[in-house]
């Protein structure tokens, strides 16, 4: 790992370090402002994951596109999406990135190439199929990410899509990388559990498509494996499908609180990989960070999150006449 | 004008339209190499190439969904459904992110898609093959769902739906596809939403689409022998609805049959007839009357089946009764 370390400029990690740190504190935000009600519906945090959405989405160009599942507030800040018009979305304000008709699973930027987070397991798979197949058919060089769950690889989605990308991929009709963020649990219930191959990575074996695994709570390790996989996809127009293994700290959603479905040991085990927590380790062994930068940088995402919740408070709801928009298009 | 088959008209907009825009491309099964089942596709594949008329693996919820991936990138792809019984597999696709995409994201993805093929009751088809889906896609706001019942609405509505902003249902019959009619020459569109008086009567309004149309228009022509005048609506999209010829019609007659093939419970015919209640109650002189399929899944042997849908006969009878 030294080897790719060397190869990684330090301001690219402390940049990463920043991002990470901003997206974990927007997400503990999030957890508190359902608690007390501002935010409905589902919440489904990504803490303990953000090196996975970190190293891919600093992978690719500013003009490639991603999907991604319901856990998907971490993917929209890491492109750069306004936090404040993410929380917003959360919050059900006018200003939010869907004017408050998406919520927490739909967050979208299409303007940042962020095609939409959706919330039936695996129902996205397909739909990134095609959007690779798309971009090759306009003759680009421009690729397609998609992340999903460890749970969405047992769907007749994961299967269908992939036997479509390996099929389009040999005629370089199908860009798309295929990323499993692997956090051990389909709610409440483990890989083991849930598939009859719990190295989910082999799946891609029975479609023709490469694949490989990685550490998902390193984002060194992820970003190694995003910037080589990106590029093959893009030179080949062929499918890659990574699986990083990763866990979540938090419960499933904000109302799986209990999780007897796992024991504290387990998560403790985990915590002591925190990706950021691995990431401060070694930028304090680069002497890029102290505990004077550290203080900076998270009171600077602080800042950013109280800025965001403000934006969200003050912001007015959706006109009732939002109501019938965006329902159809224009008449032909 | 020119007489072609439903068919025929079909094909022609698919060709009428991939050669004035590169961005609609054609996704199913064995529309390619095979030539399509109802020989729809037929030739398309030598004329535009595999990139552009793609044989797909049965894979429905794949392919469906990879179409509607593709139209969120700006592409104009029109899926064949080899049926629509097949469309089951893909229902998550077609409901849960076309339908619904573009108000989940507040107008930034939009899917503008045609997923287009034979729907209806078949010959001896039995359960899995026999049924109607018209009710099932029209209950979802974000669809819109258009069943031609001529070459001509074949044409305009297919352009229309290949050139429009929406997903669109294009519900196609079996039965229809060898029937010919005179189908304006040149560039034109049906616009949805605007329902077609194709015969005029005074004495009761018969309401309906697809094969039921033909059915209408035949029982129509005999009850015209008996001094009773027929008008018949075919309303060609079934969302959107338009209920205002329906009602101008219904104001007139006072009278209204409404007839579908599909089931009874839930049906077009059900929520049509509501419509016509909540506008025309004081206009009418007799009980609304629904023509439709018996509520059971289709039968195989034949005379089960003549029983289970709706013939020239069944449709005289509700007239009948709407004028005593």
């Amino acid at each position: 790992m030294e080897r790719v370390e060397e190869r990684v400029a330090v301001e690219r990690m402390l940049d990463w370090y920043r991002r990470m740190v901003l997206v974990r504190r927007f997400e503990e935000q999030t957890e508190r402002s359902f608690r007390r009600g501002k935010i409905g519906g589902y919440l489904h945090v990504y803490i303990g994951q953000e090196a996975v959405a970190t190293g891919f989405l600093d992978a690719i160009r500013e003009d490639d596109i991603f999907f991604a599942s319901y856990r998907d507030h971490a993917h929209a800040l890491l492109r750069g999406t306004d936090p404040r018009a993410v929380m917003a979305e959360l919050y059900g304000k006018a200003t939010g990135v869907a004017k408050g008709k998406g919520g927490s699973m739909h967050l979208v930027d299409v303007a940042r190439g962020f095609y939409g987070g959706y919330g039936i397991v695996g129902g996205h798979l397909p739909l990134a199929v095609g959007a690779a197949y798309a971009l090759r058919y306009q003759g680009t060089d421009r690729i397609c990410l998609c992340f999903f769950g460890d749970g969405a690889v047992n769907s007749g989605a994961f299967h269908e899509a992939a036997n479509l990308a390996g099929l389009w991929g040999k005629e370089g009709m199908c860009p798309v990388v295929f990323v499993i963020e692997n956090n051990q649990y389909g709610m409440g219930t483990s890989v083991e559990r849930a598939s009859a191959v719990p190295n989910l990575a082999r799946r891609f074996d029975a479609y023709a498509i490469p694949n490989e695994r990685c550490d998902g709570m390193d984002v060194l390790a992820v970003y190694e494996v995003a910037r080589r996989v990106v590029e093959e996809v893009r030179r080949t127009g062929r499918p890659y499908g990574v699986e990083a293994v990763t866990y979540r700290f938090s419960g499933h959603g904000a109302a799986d609180l209990f999780q007897s479905y796992r024991t504290k040991e387990e998560v403790e085990r985990w915590r002591q990989r925190d990706p950021i927590l691995l990431l401060e380790r070694r930028l304090r062994e680069r002497g890029a960070l102290d505990d004077a930068r550290k203080a900076e940088i998270h009171a600077w995402a602080e800042g950013l999150v109280e800025e965001a919740v403000a934006f969200a408070e003050q912001s007015p709801d959706p006109p009732p006449e939002e109501l019938y928009t965006d329902v159809y298009g224009a008449d032909p | 004008m020119t007489e072609m088959t439903y068919r025929e008209a079909i094909r022609s907009t698919l060709v009428e339209e991939m050669d004035r825009d590169p961005t609609v491309l054609l996704l199913g099964e064995d529309i390619g190499v095979y030539g399509g089942t109802f020989r729809i596709t037929e030739g398309l594949l030598s004329r535009y190439g595999p990139r552009r008329v793609v044989d797909t693996p049965i894979s429905e919820l794949g392919f469906i969904g990879a179409a509607i991936g593709m139209a969120m990138l700006g592409l104009r792809p029109v899926v064949e459904v080899m049926t629509w019984n097949f469309s089951l597999p893909a229902a998550d696709q077609i409901l849960q992110n076309a339908a619904k995409v573009r108000y989940f994201t507040g107008g930034q993805v939009r899917a503008p898609l045609v997923i287009r093929g034979p729907n209806g009751a078949g010959v001896q088809l039995s359960a899995q093959h026999s049924q109607s889906f018209e009710s099932f896609y029209g209950h979802f706001p974000g669809l819109k769902v258009v069943a031609p019942a001529t070459p001509a609405d074949a044409k305009g509505l297919l352009r229309a739906a290949i050139r429009g902003e929406d997903p669109v249902i294009f519900l196609e019959h079996a039965a229809l596809y060898g029937i010919k009619g005179e189908v304006p020459d040149g560039d034109y569109t049906v616009p949805f939403g605007k329902a077609a008086v194709v015969r005029s009567g005074h004495h009761v309004t018969v309401v309906s689409y697809s094969r039921m149309l033909h059915l209408a228009l035949s029982a129509a022509h005999r009850l015209s022998g008996e001094g009773i005048e027929c008008e018949v609506i075919d309303l060609r999209s079934l969302r959107p609805l338009d209920m205002e010829t329906v009602a101008a019609s219904v104001r007139r007659t006072h009278r209204a049959v409404v007839v579908q093939e599909q089931w009874r419970l839930y049906g077009a015919a059900a929520e049509i007839s509501a419509q016509i209640y909540e506008r025309c109650f004081d206009d009418l002189d007799a009980p609304v009357e629904r023509v439709t399929g018996e509520d059971v899944p289709a039968p195989y042997a034949r005379n089960l089946e003549l029983l289970a849908f709706p013939g020239e006969e069944k449709i005289i009878e509700a007239v009948r009764r709407v004028i005593a």
